[in-house]
């Protein structure tokens, strides 16, 4: 009888230690989401605008203008770049990326992966873990940009892809991440990042006469790279802001579940207290009765 | 017109203004009400901001993009400071 009241007070001190750890990483993971999501709600309206217009400066100068980053080949050679966390213990985020990923490859470069010409770059560790060992290309050249999340790092990462683009080393470049909602949302999807995808003439509106200062095509020089950097910056902010949401959620579920087990233990840590009070209650009855007797 | 402007950290500005001076890359311009669409790269400089014809406020800025479209204008920058 006491052995088993040991061992349910032995499961109720491990469960509380347990829950210590899930609130506290909850805690955390809120105080870094709240970072998170200040830097990617802040830098959202900048990056809209700059790819607005890019957008009207592309669909405006069609035709008279060499543009080899809009330019749509027939696409051969595929590039993602798969964005997931560093850790795990953020309930399904990974894996969901993943599966996206997975998806995306399936459905839409079925016949480019059948090739092997289905290249993927990975930023963050868990994603690379799991996508190589599924057997799929991978490269692991900017896997640790989580480590050090700065402007300059992630714009090494656009620029080489831009440059593997224009080298005719990928013709599609696809970026897959889970776009940041609120804390217990995310969105996962792949974007298109090469060629620029142009934007549908909207109805009625008529095509402004842009001025350009200076011409176009050191305007759109310039633009361009900026834009690009700003674009996948834009997507590991959000994929940041994702993952410390995720985690934030599964926590809380977790010291939630710790809470309902730690009740059922302490109502049978009790039945089982109550059960050995009682025995030896008996016991000394008996005993006594039979002195008596 | 509607005024916004717009870095990788933050809005710094937006509403209805007078006018706007911005360092364009081959030199100073302003742009005033019912301005042509335009687009323009923007080089290290002050930026004017004139709420009214004689308030303004100064921003320093290291580079950037502007946007005129519909009477709206779209100030894309880096590393801008409010001065004064």
């Amino acid at each position: 009888m006491a052995g088993q009241l040991k061992e349910v007070r032995n499961r109720i001190k491990s469960v509380q230690s347990t829950q210590q750890i899930t609130k506290a990483m909850k805690m955390v993971s809120a105080a870094k989401l709240r970072r998170a999501q200040d830097a990617i709600t802040q830098m959202r309206p900048y990056a809209q605008k700059l790819q607005e217009m890019l957008s009207n400066i592309v669909s405006n100068v069609e035709g008279d203008l060499n543009m080899s980053l809009a330019e749509n080949r027939a696409v051969e050679k595929v590039l993602l770049i798969v964005i997931t966390s560093d850790r795990g213990l953020a309930g399904a985020y990974n894996a969901n990326v993943v599966k996206t990923t997975k998806q995306v490859i399936k459905d839409k470069y079925a016949s480019q992966y059948a090739k092997g010409n289905v290249t993927i770059w990975n930023i963050g560790k868990k994603g690379w873990e799991s996508l190589t060992k599924s057997g799929y290309k991978t490269n692991d050249t900017y896997k640790d940009i989580f480590l050090k999340l700065t402007f300059e790092n992630v714009q090494l990462a656009a620029q080489a892809a831009v440059k593997a683009f224009e080298n005719k080393e990928f013709d599609a470049i696809d970026i897959v991440y889970s776009e940041f909602k609120n804390a217990a949302t995310q969105r996962f999807l792949s974007e298109q990042f090469l060629p620029i995808p142009k934007v549908a003439q909207k109805d009625g509106g008529a095509k402004a006469d842009f001025i350009f200062e200076p011409e176009k095509e050191t305007l759109i020089a310039e633009l361009m790279p900026k834009i690009l950097n700003t674009q996948l910056y834009k997507a590991v902010l959000d994929a940041n802001a994702s993952e410390h949401g995720a985690r934030m959620t599964a926590m809380d579920k977790a010291s939630e579940n710790a809470n309902e087990l730690l009740k059922s233990l302490k109502i049978s840590y009790n039945r089982a207290r109550q059960a050995a009070i009682t025995t030896e209650l008996t016991e000394i009855v008996s005993g006594a009765a039979a002195l008596q007797g | 017109m509607t005024l916004e402007i717009l870095t990788p950290e933050k809005k710094l500005f937006s509403g209805e203004v007078y006018g706007v001076q911005l360092p364009g890359i081959t030199g100073l311009f302003e742009i005033l009400d019912k301005h042509a669409p335009l687009v323009s790269a923007l080089g290290k400089g002050k930026l004017k901001v004139l709420k009214e014809k004689n308030a303004f406020v100064h921003y320093s800025i290291q580079g950037g993009f502007v946007e005129v479209l519909n009477n709206k204008v779209s100030v894309l920058v880096e590393g801008a400071e409010a001065l004064d």
